[in-house]
């Protein structure tokens, strides 16, 4: 889970997404093969080659009006086509908080 | 309370203009992220995991009921309703979105609170004591000059654009509440032997990567000198901290690097030179800083009211006096502390109900006042004792009375990997998971006195280096681990934690911290040794021996 933000070099070593945050409100968001950004994981572009991802990620980047602080993040791919967050820190990022915000 | 003039609320209301335009040309594409970056820290504006935190500054951690609410309707307004009171007197709001930001701060603004200076590399809200002004045998209030500092320091240019962030806390009581030995610039209020008012100046400590516990740098600078002192600390930091690599940049490194005697000599030189530069205080300007803040009418009070006499038949309500009211400079009145740190719930955590309701009580029975504490809880600094019962009542439906203040379950945790873009791990479901293992009061108070602290990274905003019991979330493999430190303290005898022993996983934590505090209770020598006590006298073995031997 070590943050992307200290990553110097990220290591495509299976499918991957490129994701950030929405400008105006900050919410999670993935950039789609459209040029586009979405809040569902599902309409993510996957890719699988370091070439790819950088070439997503330069395209992401660029859009910045669009959201902010753009990175390369695993996926898991199931079958049927579902698309998973590939660790913790994403899952949370895609489900929500992992807490009880009340206390039980 | 401390009452903002014209000069205050134009510079506030300027700096909210200022960021509305800011915004819209970001939201425009005229201002790129890496031009808004610089800006929106300066406002306090961070980009975590889910969406923007907004962190709000609230000086010297007081606040009254009118500022409170209106930080209940930010968070219902703008945030999912709630906040998060942090271990630096400010309090974080999770889920702001940019697009409504310059509403929040412009409502903030109308009630005298703003979030300038709340990030970047510049002079962080200055801290203090939450029990500053009311708490028995101080030597002076020490808000009083923790207002000073943060007029001097607020949008000074010289101190806007420092090697890295730089914290300055006070305080004037014997025992340090405001952990003044972790911080860049700590400031002790004593007299000197002519009975004379005047400040010990630490420097260089902190914690993150690379702990250090603050130096005396001078055990005496008057107070009409300290502004001048502390400027001539700065330039030296200035002139040399490190630009060039940001795990170098705090002070604590310069003050590491180059030894405190030479550090001190070349603050001398900076402070000779400037021969006060303009900047010592005399008296009107002292006596004008002490003159808005307003202090409560105090009323003629016995010391034991019949009120709180009937109430002590009530042992739940005993267990709450004993452990959450504190004695108060003034006969017949009490602190009170509220616990933040309900069984099961995120340490630090307030709902916008909550604090709408604190507010109510704190007009009714404190004057209208509220303090935050770095341990992450509020008080109530003038309760009358005789309101004590009823108060009492009223926290306790608000989930707000639990009397673990100061025990096992009254943790200290940063946001952890729930929220935060640095995190390695989570911190909030361990913090959780502990209160519930500890639950039982009767339990909690034959342990005594013991702190746990919870960082989810290195930078260890949840303490971790100081806590009697430290966590600290580090990743292994892509796994959430946690190293264990024990014996630290953030007190006036502060000091850095030892590690036990290697990193044991996310689902083993709670059963370790439970062997520590058996091995701990085995171990005391008398019910009133306290846990760090116990390490102090026999060291980290023992206790790494329980919890490794059978792991």
């Amino acid at each position: 889970m070590t943050s992307p933000l200290e990553q110097k070099k990220i290591k495509i070593t299976g499918p991957s997404v490129v994701t950030g945050n929405r400008t105006w409100d900050g919410a999670v968001v993935y950039r789609t093969a459209k040029q586009g950004w979405s809040t569902a994981l599902s309409d993510a572009a996957i890719v699988s080659t370091s070439d790819d991802a950088r070439a997503l990620l330069a395209e992401s980047v660029a859009d910045d009006v669009g959201a902010v602080g753009a990175y390369i993040a695993p996926v898991e791919l199931r079958e049927g086509g579902m698309v998973k967050p590939g660790n913790l820190r994403e899952h949370i990022r895609s489900k929500g908080l992992t807490i009880d915000l009340l206390p039980a | 309370m401390y009452a903002y003039d014209e000069l205050d609320r134009t510079l506030i209301n300027e700096r909210v203009s200022e960021f509305r335009d800011q915004v819209k040309r970001r939201l425009s594409g005229e201002l790129t992220e890496e031009e808004f970056k610089m800006l929106r820290l300066q406002n306090g504006v961070y980009l975590q995991l889910h969406a923007y935190m907004f962190r709000v500054a609230i000086p010297y951690g007081t606040l009254s009921s009118k500022q409170l609410r209106r930080l209940a309707h930010v968070a219902r307004r703008y945030d999912r309703g709630y906040g998060h009171f942090t271990t630096r007197q400010n309090i974080q709001f999770n889920w702001i979105k940019l697009a409504e930001l310059p509403d929040a701060l412009a409502e903030l603004a109308e009630v005298g609170i703003h979030a300038m200076q709340t990030s970047g590399n510049n002079m962080r809200n200055v801290t203090s004591d939450q029990w500053a002004g009311v708490a028995p045998g101080e030597v002076e209030d020490p808000r009083i000059w923790s207002e000073i500092l943060r007029q001097h320091t607020t949008l000074h240019p010289e101190f806007s654009f420092l090697p890295r962030k730089f914290k300055i806390a006070i305080t004037a009581s014997e025992h340090d509440r405001a952990a003044i030995k972790i911080h860049d610039i700590g400031l002790r209020l004593h007299k000197n032997a002519d009975g004379e008012t005047g400040f010990e100046v630490l420097v260089g400590g902190g914690l993150g990567r690379t702990p250090f516990i603050a130096k005396t740098i001078k055990p005496f600078v008057a107070g009409r000198d300290i502004l001048s002192y502390v400027e001539a600390i700065l330039r030296v930091y200035n002139q040399y901290g490190r630009r060039d690599n940001i795990y170098k940049a705090r002070i604590k490194i310069l003050v590491h690097e180059l030894g405190i005697e030479k550090f001190a000599k070349e603050v001398d030189e900076e402070w000779k030179q400037m021969d006060g530069g303009g900047l010592t205080l005399d008296h009107s300007v002292i006596d004008e800083v002490r003159a808005r803040f307003s202090y409560p009418a105090y009323e003629k009070l016995p010391h034991m009211p019949d009120e709180l006499k009937q109430a002590a038949h009530d042992p739940l309500f005993e267990r709450w006096r004993k452990n959450s009211v504190a004695p108060h400079k003034v006969q017949g009145y009490s602190i009170v502390t509220l616990s933040l740190k309900p069984v099961g719930g995120p340490p630090g955590d307030a709902t916008a109900d909550q604090m709408d309701a604190i507010a109510d009580l704190a007009d009714k029975y404190s004057f209208g006042e509220i303090r935050v504490g770095h341990e992450q809880n509020l008080a109530l600094p003038h309760v009358a004792k005789r309101n004590l019962p009823q108060l009492w009542k009223a926290l306790d439906r608000l989930g707000l009375a639990t009397p673990n203040v100061n025990l096992v379950t009254d943790i200290i945790a940063c946001p952890g990997l729930d929220y935060c873009s640095l995190a390695n791990a989570r911190s909030i479901p361990i913090a959780q998971e502990l209160t519930r293992r500890f639950a039982n009061h009767d339990t909690a108070e034959m342990i005594g006195r013991l702190h746990i602290n919870i960082s989810g990274c290195i930078n260890a905003c949840g303490h971790h280096h100081v806590g009697h019991i430290g966590i600290l979330g580090v990743e292994k493999n892509g796994e959430e681990f946690y190293q264990i430190t024990i014996g630290g303290r953030a007190d006036e005898n502060a000091q850095m934690g030892a590690l036990i022993g290697p990193a044991v996983p996310y689902a083993e934590v709670a059963d370790v911290i439970e062997d520590i505090v058996e091995a701990y209770l085995a171990l005391r020598d008398r019910p009133e040794e306290l846990f760090v006590d116990t390490v102090k006298r026999l060291g980290v073995e023992p206790f790494k021996e329980r919890v490794y031997a059978t792991r």
